[in-house]
């Protein structure tokens, strides 16, 4: 059993586990639906193997009145569909933990020597008529009874939770679940159910909040083609698409995904692409494409453990230098990596924004365990709109695509406007978009492509290319990245000694000046990533000449998790 | 004012290398659908890939998209999703779109994307220098198969009708005329269009000898609506006789019109 002390901070976590097609995960949905519901702030993580049926999936919440970054390994609760989720999870319980198994396993884990409160989740399936994906909603009326919430309000509150799958079966089940461990003389909490709370926001993940900053942007085309980790990103878009006219494409393959998608960005739709590590390993060539053509466009990258196939639904932060290094030759481009939903919904818009105020490629760099965990959120979704860059046409003069202009930026026009010629290439040109191999045009077009990276230098005072937060003063400082974020701010309450947290956003253009700033004079610099090899380290040395020799690593392809990490920066300080 | 469709850049192609009747009947193309007001130059994109017939998109005053080697014909798809007004044709190779970018192509046919192919034929990657392509005679010499290429060639229009596209013709790079009309009825096609030109390399791959003898235009009698007669006069071309003409035209809705 874990000391439940090392947690004490208010915050509880329940686990839902079972095999793949148990519905563990849309479980994990519903559950953080009725905490958030509730007035309480979630973060959902879910575990699952590259499988369709069989493994073992889980749904992990932590929640607390107070914002949540990150699940805890410990639990509270444990909602077992199979004997495996007891198993696997017997030793995360904490004192007191109460959990539920499916009546029909009770028999393979009774010995183990835990509290356990016997569920007929089948067979309440059954009773019903309900399918069996659908079992877990008796737990959630179980889970709802132990809660303390009165069972009308339970009701009404899951006939919010599962409108979207059609309620009254699983409310039917809820109510069953509840009256179960009610007759069972199971005990309730005392009630601590926030009675006074913010507005209630949407349990939302990284994927769907990245597309709603596409669109808040200004989106009018999305591409596509599935992989792990980005797939719900096209699946949202596709899905909204014939409602709002959105253009959604999933073509033949990556190569096709982001060349459609430079087609449109050409003729003037403002366009996305979302894809994995591997889906973006393809696009290399085309990806140089749209730098030397400056063609604009906002790039999803998610990341999942490579190399290669790799753990191909885990996580990992194995690609920075691999993003940051994308594509032959040389080329400005932008790379922001959001550490949490709200962020990505800011830093996919910014990225659009971005992408055709400086006519380049933007990479959003996320990975599995960002783009597929659950938070609590309200966004401010008004703090964003569209900005459609230098578009003026000069009138009256002849136009020509790529003008050599001060701050780097040609106007931008589109093919279908009178008395105007749009020429794109992928070979170095002049200033018509015709190939070019004359020593002096191939220096002067590059440097009025790098030129635009002046504008965004300006930009770094406008947007938060770095976040710092806890200790200010503090001379220990803890740099991170990415997805690490939710786990560093919760490991923050475990630390034995102040520390200042320094997370990086933008990594190109990268805003070594500010880091400098937030480096220097520090005792302890302490680099968190989720990789082999340091890359953010590697990439602060190459741009301040910083030297980080304290480093927490992890390359399991699992998640931080908040205590483990702490015990692992409580070394260092 | 007279349409001027010429840049200032200098046409590097061999003297003599049938790409540049290709230019100009593109060239006549445009010049006849403006002038007859079917068509506004502006509403016009043309893209290429890369290879000899690539070169193209610098000599043609109007808007195009020169893509990468194999590329080419997704991005037409998405300028035409984009902005369905306008007419987007595409100039490819047999490298670049039947050795490289064939994926590419095979699902724009079968996609029925709105877009017009054009395909300078040569049958051998000549910018490098001449090696074979899917579609080089097996035992054809090149740089990287000295001993000959040990692959059968592809026949593109077979493949196009295989993949369900909804026009596909074929000629010869010599016949101005013919080729002009052709890429206009192409241009006009609702839905993918897809035009073989045969264009012989008169440097790494002359064929010109060997396909004035073979060539010969369908004519009435070959019914083009007609799927059967279309993939019998598809397949005749590793025969003596190499046919021209529109081989096939249907109708069904496009790509853009369903997405």
């Amino acid at each position: 059993m874990t000391d439940s002390n090392t947690t004490s901070n208010g915050i509880k976590t329940i686990a839902i586990g079972g095999a793949a097609g148990d519905g563990a995960r849309e479980a994990g949905i519903n559950f953080s639906e009725l905490l958030n519901e509730l007035g309480y702030k979630t973060f959902s993580s879910f575990d699952y193997p590259s499988l369709i049926r069989g493994g073992h999936n889980f749904a992990r919440i932590s929640y607390s009145i107070e914002p949540v970054y990150a699940d805890y390994k410990e639990l509270d609760v444990l909602v077992a569909v199979n004997a495996e989720s007891v198993l696997v999870h017997q030793h995360s319980l904490k004192e007191g933990a109460r959990v539920f198994v499916e009546e029909a396993y009770l028999s393979e884990v009774k010995d183990l020597g835990i509290d356990l409160i016997p569920l007929p989740m089948k067979k309440i399936a059954e009773e019903l008529k309900a399918p069996q994906v659908a079992r877990t909603s008796s737990a959630f009326g179980a889970y709802g009874y132990t809660l303390g919430i009165p069972l009308n309000q339970l009701k009404m509150l899951a006939d919010k939770v599962y409108a979207n799958v059609g309620s009254e079966m699983n409310v039917a089940l809820v109510e069953k679940g509840y009256n179960h461990v009610k007759k069972l003389g199971v005990p309730q909490d005392v009630c601590d159910i926030p009675t006074e709370h913010g507005e209630i926001g949407e349990v939302m993940d990284g994927n769907k909040a990245i597309a709603k900053g596409f669109l808040a942007a200004g989106l009018e085309a999305y591409v596509g083609y599935p992989m792990t980790p980005s797939t719900s990103t096209l699946q949202f878009l596709a899905k909204m698409a014939k409602k709002t006219g959105l253009k959604v494409v999933h073509p033949e393959d990556e190569i096709a995904v982001l060349n459609m998608a430079l087609g449109m960005s050409y003729a003037g739709k403002r366009t996305a692409v979302g894809t994995a590590n591997g889906g973006f390993a393809l696009m290399q060539e085309t990806f140089s494409l749209a730098g030397v053509s400056e063609i604009p466009i906002a790039i999803m990258v998610a990341m999942r453990m490579g190399p290669a196939t790799g753990v191909a639904t885990h996580t990992s932060q194995g690609d920075l230098q691999f993003i940051l290094h994308a594509g032959h030759g040389e080329f400005p481009r932008l790379v922001i990596a959001p550490g949490d939903v709200e962020e990505c919904f800011e830093c996919a818009a910014d990225a659009l924004n971005l992408a055709w105020k400086y006519q380049l490629p933007a990479v959003i760099l996320s990975d599995k365990h960002l783009s597929e965990s659950y938070k609590s959120v309200t966004l401010d979704t008004k703090s964003k709109g569209p900005d459609f860059g230098k578009r003026a046409v000069p009138v009256g003069s002849h136009y020509v695509r790529y003008k050599i202009t001060e701050d780097g930026i040609s106007p931008l026009a589109f093919p279908g406007k009178a008395n105007v010629v749009v020429k794109a290439t992928s070979y170095e040109h002049n200033e018509e978009g015709e190939a070019v191999e004359d020593k002096a045009d191939v220096q002067t077009m590059q440097d009025k492509r790098f030129r635009k990276l002046n504008g965004l230098y300006q930009d770094f005072a406008w947007f938060p290319t770095v976040k710092t937060y806890g200790d200010e003063w503090s001379d220990v400082v803890i740099v991170f990245w990415g997805s690490t974020k939710g786990a560093m701010l919760e490991a923050r309450k475990q630390l034995k000694s102040p520390a200042k947290l320094v997370q990086v956003l933008w990594m190109e253009p990268f805003d070594a000046d500010r880091i400098k700033a937030e480096l220097s004079g520090a005792r302890v610099i302490i680099d968190v990533e989720a990789n082999h090899t340091a890359q953010l380290a590697a990439l602060i040395r190459e741009k301040t000449s910083i030297e980080i020799h304290n480093k927490v690593l992890k390359y399991d392809a699992q998640p931080f998790t908040p205590t483990q990490l702490a015990e692992e920066i409580n070394k260092f300080i | 004012m007279a349409l001027d469709l010429t840049t200032d850049i200098k046409i590097t192609w061999c003297a003599g290398c049938p790409n540049s009747q290709i230019l100009v009947a593109f060239r006549q193309a445009v010049e006849e659908f403006v002038s007859a007001g079917s068509i506004e130059i502006h509403n016009i994109v043309a893209g290429a890939g890369v290879g000899c017939h690539g070169k193209i998109s610098d000599y043609l005053e109007i808007n195009t998209f020169n893509s990468l080697h194999g590329r080419i014909v997704p991005s037409l798809t998405g300028i035409k999703l984009a902005n369905p007004k306008l007419t987007v044709v595409g100039f490819s190779g047999d490298g670049d779109s039947f050795s490289e970018g064939f994926s590419h192509i095979t699902h724009a046919a079968r996609s029925n994307s709105d877009i017009s192919i054009f395909l300078h034929n040569n049958q051998v990657f000549a910018l490098t220098t001449g090696q074979a392509t899917a579609t080089s005679p097996k035992g054809f010499k090149g740089g990287t198969m000295p001993e000959g290429s040990i692959n059968e060639p592809i026949n593109p229009a077979l493949i196009m009708l295989a993949m369900g596209a909804t026009f596909i013709a074929r000629t010869f790079a010599s016949d101005i005329k013919r080729t002009k009309e052709i890429m206009k009825e192409a241009m006009l096609h609702k839905g993918f269009a897809f035009v073989e030109i045969i264009q012989p390399c008169i440097t790494f791959f002359d064929t010109r000898e060997y396909y004035k003898e073979r060539v010969y235009w369908l004519d009435e009698k070959h019914k083009k609506g007609n799927l059967d007669c279309a993939f019998k006069v598809a397949r005749m071309k590793t025969a003596d006789k190499v046919p021209c003409g529109i081989i096939y035209q249907t109708f069904k809705p496009t790509f853009e019109e369903l997405v």
